[in-house]
């Protein structure tokens, strides 16, 4: 008799808890879930890979390529905040749990160095197509990134380069 | 009478971190218990070597998982104090509310795993569905449920909009009406009573002579919170230690209880007093040679960090003092004298956290 | 640092925790530093009403330190682990776990005496 109130209560409340992986609840827009990098945008300034506390991220200038180990990774968001470029931010929703370990690689394309530029002037035909390939596998790596055709675009950046390049050469 | 040897842990029901205690045993009554550490010593403290002292921040995140915020801070304003670092005052006050936050959430959790501790199913659960609230509250406006990693050299990372401000507010209200609803059945509920009142004493003198910390200090009369120092946004507030004087387990379950309370008005009261303002000030440098000695009231009590830097980016020495650390000799006191089925409570009644303890 | 320091010796170490229990403060913890070649720096940090005290001791590390754990029952925990992470050995401990409380009797290596360098990751 003592707890009839409390049972007749509980009948008609919602219970608290939620099933869980077929009623999933919004995320919360500031959430630290993953890691994700346009690496597009990149200049592989190395910023991330010096602060990051668990020094998860690998950048190599040279090759033009952004490596993270995701189970290294602890979500700080400290490269976020560094980014000069803010090609770095979180996704508000968490990886899903994985039966294999996977490798995370991107492949971007590098900048030039103004002193490494003037050998490379010298056969601009032969740098062309090695920056096509690195274009295309970054759209490779990263399919989802962008709607743009890979071919289009890997043509399109090379030659706005040397267009700056060019132009660097004139005024020199 | 003879004397049987019964192994507590490391791996036991009511603790979800190893600890292991010898138990010598005469009939049902306990009548020394050794410690065993070491089963999650991690080395942390090393770190300092190989990491700037900027990163070391979220090495000290993660000594406890429970009052990883307070680590932060705790480290933070060490460093702050080295280098002579003055942050804004919005710094100071949000890393309170946090803080605070944190508090209610390690105390909550534990309520509930003391309710669970001698099979109050029910009570454990509602304890728990309460926390979630505040989780809510620190995924929304830090980024993480329990690592909130606001902390920086210099001030805080994050920022609490007035739209999350009231958002807080009116969480914060649902929660204490909630915690109250509780209080009866927690402080007067026949089976907790006899399951607590009375159980594993310690007296105001032993607790100050073996050194106990935090609600293990205040449950035997003693009325030292390390917020009474007034470190960082502390200062602004009006702040009383809470204290009980009977020494036992129930004593320890209710300051921790009237904790959550009080917690719940310093956050308000941070609110009410935060002024406009910048979050962070720009650190340059490194840490200068010197040393820091710096102690934090955290969830489970006072926590000490030594700091020792020697003029480059990385530390000479870090030294965490965490407070489950200074409570083993205090349990160590308590146990003798009990009965072997109210170890488990005795033991839980510290809140012993093994992973801060061994670092 | 903040509160008042006082230096000890190993001669009047224990006297003075003694004076320090006697006046009514409590043991906070220790904190150890490497004080130069083959020397170990100890913080005794007391408390008393918020108030710091602090005592400091150097010492070579191949000599044993008189333990305070028979003055403050406390610091047998914070002695062995200074017995394990700097491989000073203590004399008098009323609980002696000889290296053996946070590492594994297997362990050679001490690790905070600084013949361990950790490197960079890989």
């Amino acid at each position: 008799m003592l707890f009839t109130p409390t049972v007749v209560k509980n009948l008609l409340k919602k219970p608290a808890t939620r099933k869980y992986p077929f009623e999933v609840r919004e995320p919360f827009p500031k959430y630290r879930g993953e890691l994700v990098i346009d690496i597009d945008r990149c200049i592989f300034c190395s910023s991330c890979e010096r602060k990051c506390p668990s020094q998860c991220i690998a950048v190599d200038r040279d090759k033009g390529t952004w490596q993270c180990d995701p189970y290294a990774c602890i979500y700080c968001g400290y490269c976020v905040d560094v980014c000069p470029v803010k090609c770095l931010s979180m996704k508000d929703v968490h990886r899903k749990p994985s039966t294999e370990k996977t490798e995370w690689i991107e492949q971007g394309t590098p900048p030039r160095h103004k002193k490494k530029e003037t050998p490379k002037d010298a056969a601009p035909k032969g740098t062309a197509p090695v920056l096509d390939k690195s274009a295309a596998a970054a759209e490779e790596a990263a399919p989802a990134a962008t709607e743009v055709a890979p071919e289009a675009k890997a043509e399109e950046r090379p030659a706005a380069k040397d267009k700056k390049k060019d132009e660097k050469k004139g005024k020199k | 009478m003879a004397t049987t040897v019964i192994p507590f842990g490391p791996q036991h029901p009511v603790l979800p971190e190893p600890v292991h205690l010898t138990l010598k045993v005469e009939d049902e009554i306990v009548k020394e218990a050794i410690p065993a550490l070491g089963y999650v010593h991690r080395g942390l403290e090393k770190l300092c070597e190989i990491r700037d002292f900027n990163q070391m921040i979220t090495v000290c995140e993660r000594v406890c998982g429970i009052c990883s915020m307070i680590h932060g801070a705790c480290y933070s304003q060490s460093i702050e104090e080295l280098m002579g670092i003055e942050i804004p005052d919005r710094a100071k006050l949000l890393r309170v509310i946090w803080s605070e936050l944190h508090r209610m959430h390690s105390h909550l959790l534990w309520l509930g795993l003391f309710a669970d501790a001698f099979g109050f199913e029910a009570l454990f659960m509602q304890f728990w569905k309460i926390r979630e609230r505040i989780m809510d509250i620190n995924e929304a406006t830090a980024g993480s449920r329990v690592i909130v990693s606001v902390n920086i050299i210099g001030g805080v990372r994050a920022d609490l909009s007035p739209d999350q401000l009231r958002w807080i507010l009116s969480e914060l209200d649902i929660v204490e009406k909630e915690v109250r609803e509780l209080q009866d059945t927690m402080m007067n509920d026949y089976t907790i009573k006899t399951r607590t009142v009375g159980i594993g004493v310690m007296t105001k003198a032993q607790a100050w002579e073996l050194g106990a910390a935090g609600p293990t200090l205040r449950g035997s009369g003693v009325a030292q919170d390390m917020r009474q120092q007034g470190y960082g946004g502390y200062a602004f507030l009006d702040f009383e230690p809470v204290v009980e004087t009977a020494g036992d387990c129930w004593a320890r379950s209710t300051v921790r209880f009237r904790e959550v309370l009080q917690s719940a008005d310093l956050v308000r009261q941070a609110i009410s007093k935060l002024p406009e303002g910048e979050l962070a000030v720009k650190v340059k440098g490194n840490p200068p040679e010197g040393e820091v000695y710096h102690r934090v009231e955290q969830p489970r009590g006072e926590c000490m960090y030594y700091i020792r830097g020697n003029g480059t980016k990385n530390l000479d020495r870090l030294r965490i003092r965490t407070p489950t650390f200074a409570n083993i000799p205090p349990l160590l006191a308590m146990l003798p004298e009990c009965e072997l089925a109210d170890v488990p409570v005795i033991v839980l009644s510290i809140d012993p956290c093994i992973s801060c303890t061994e670092r | 640092m903040k509160g008042k320091v006082i230096d000890v010796t190993l001669d009047n170490v224990v006297g003075e925790v003694m004076n320090m229990k006697n006046d009514g403060q409590r043991l906070v913890s220790f904190s150890t530093y490497n004080a130069g070649e083959g020397k170990i720096g100890i913080l005794y940090h007391f408390d008393k009403a918020l108030e710091n005290t602090h005592l400091r001791l150097v010492a070579d590390m191949d000599k044993p330190i008189p333990s305070v754990s028979g003055v403050y029952f406390s610091a047998l925990l914070v002695e062995n682990e200074i017995r394990d992470q700097w491989d000073v050995k203590f004399d008098g401990l009323v609980l002696d776990f000889n290296r053996t409380l946070l590492l594994d009797p297997e362990v050679t290596k001490v690790p905070l005496a600084n013949n361990l360098k950790i490197g960079p990751k890989n």
